[in-house]
């Protein structure tokens, strides 16, 4: 057979191309739905794991162990979508509707209860040396105090960079303050030594410069979105929610008006 | 007979070793050998692809055009790191997670076009998956022994383990201080040519 005539090698490759094509279609389209599940279940994990507290191995494997999924039903008790005035604009139910993605304009909140006490749920977005990274920070029920949070990356260099991960960079993050004199601060991500001015501080992983630099412009960039959020006080915005919504069960709609100015006056203060 | 067979599988475990021997392979060599897991994850991939790729190129070896062979290896080795990949990611998605980068980097490692080019091309499809399997293995094998070194020296642990005792550190009273030039690429290089000096210390019959 001559191998080396045109017509063979263009028939050749086109065969070759159609089945290579087939192959990986077929095997895409049948394992679809199967990698589907396994990134839903990882995100249930990772969000989960922004709640260890680092504290005991016990308490860290509820959320880190294969029932993720049945961990998350439990711990995770609301999911909202905020506006950039830190007013809620939609709330889900955390499970039947967490394929919901953020619309434009939209920032998305989980709602965890660990104990009775209220935890909040932030993810983070940013970007490291060698690609994205993310995070989801859990604060408590005051919005400042950090309660724990979680550290992904795509490609951050083994060993360095992506040592963000490890719980000994995670665990720094415990008990810090976003919020400095009620305005948002932040945390700064320093070289050993050094100080940060006017805000809390951890130390960088070393040999990962740029990976937290990145870490730290992810916080304050991430963090920004939410601010209103962040800086409303607690209790207002509570007492006044409650008010719309009774308001709203009501259908006295002059009322649901006045009491939204409020709430932006709040929010603004 | 029996020999003949062995033979692809052992050789390059040592006297016609993928990095040490054919300096093929390098790259990577330095991408992923700062730790030990990676390194091994790496071997074990890339050992598994070159072997079976080898085998698909040396079935259809006698109807490949020449003009376009390089292109024809690439395709089958494209498609057969997007389908090894495809299934990780639905049955283990763990550990999909770890390789991430570094199944991508498999396509494009020199071991396996030059496997495919010199090998599978002329020889028959058992041979070449001995091939694949040895050359995979002798890549494996450097690769963990640099990595052994860099982790060891760089961050005091061996498989994520911490082997340094850590009041030996400066940091807590010692004087002991990990070597950040470990980390670096270019302690790899260094580290590689190293082994490959080794290596020909003990085999003076090669060139």
């Amino acid at each position: 057979m001559n191998t080396s005539k045109n017509s063979y090698v263009i028939i050749y490759m086109i065969v070759i191309v159609v089945i290579v094509s087939l192959l990986l279609s077929i095997t895409s389209g049948v394992l679809h739905s199967r990698q589907a599940d396994n990134v839903r279940l990882d995100t249930k994990k990772q969000i989960l794991m922004s709640l260890s507290t680092f504290g005991n191995d016990q308490e860290n494997k509820i959320y880190t162990d294969d029932n993720a999924a049945a961990s998350y039903e439990q711990f995770i008790t609301g999911y909202q979508m905020l506006d950039a005035e830190g007013n809620v604009v939609d709330t889900l139910r955390p499970v039947e509707d967490f394929d919901v993605k953020a619309n434009e304009g939209e920032y998305p909140l989980y709602i965890a209860e660990i104990d009775g006490a209220k935890k909040y749920i932030i993810p983070l977005k940013g970007a490291g040396l060698w690609g994205a990274i993310r995070a989801y920070l859990a604060l408590d029920e005051d919005r400042n105090t950090i309660y724990g949070v979680y550290f992904g990356h795509d490609g951050e260099t083994p060993g360095l960079g992506a040592n963000i991960v490890l719980p000994r960079f995670r665990a720094q993050f415990v008990g810090k303050h976003i919020l400095r004199d009620g305005v948002l601060a932040s945390i700064a991500v320093e070289k050993k030594g050094n100080t940060a001015e006017g805000k809390d501080q951890v130390d960088a992983v070393s040999g990962g410069t740029i990976t937290s630099k990145g870490v730290e412009a992810m916080f304050l960039s991430s963090l920004k979105n939410y601010e209103k959020w962040l800086t409303v006080p607690t209790e207002v915005t509570d007492t006044l929610l409650n008010g719309i919504l009774s308001d709203l069960a009501v259908g006295d709609s002059a009322a649901v008006e006045t009491t939204d100015v409020e709430l932006n006056e709040g929010g603004n203060k | 007979m029996a020999e003949k067979k062995v033979n692809p599988f052992i050789e390059p475990l040592n006297k016609n070793n993928p990095i040490a021997m054919q300096i093929l392979g390098i790259c990577s060599a330095l991408a992923v050998t700062v730790e030990m897991k990676p390194a091994i994850i790496m071997g074990l991939s890339v050992t598994i692809i070159v072997a079976l790729a080898n085998v698909v190129i040396s079935l259809i070896r006698n109807t490949i055009p020449n003009s376009v062979r390089i292109i024809v290896q690439l395709v089958v080795v494209a498609a057969l790191v997007t389908v090894v990949s495809e299934f990780l990611k639905a049955f283990v998605y763990d550990v999909s997670v770890q390789l991430s980068v570094y199944i991508g980097l498999i396509i494009t490692n020199c071991i396996l076009m030059g496997r495919l080019e010199a090998y599978a091309m002329q020889n028959k499809p058992w041979d070449s998956f001995l091939d694949g399997l040895g050359n995979g293995c002798g890549y494996a094998i450097i690769l963990i022994i640099v990595s052994f070194f860099r982790e060891l020296l760089g961050s005091g642990s061996l498989l994520g383990c911490k082997i340094i005792p850590e009041n030996w550190f400066v940091d807590n009273g010692g004087c002991y201080m990990n070597n950040g030039l470990m980390m670096m690429p270019s302690m790899a290089l260094i580290l590689v040519a190293c082994v490959i000096w080794v290596h020909r210390s003990i085999n003076k019959d090669i060139e």
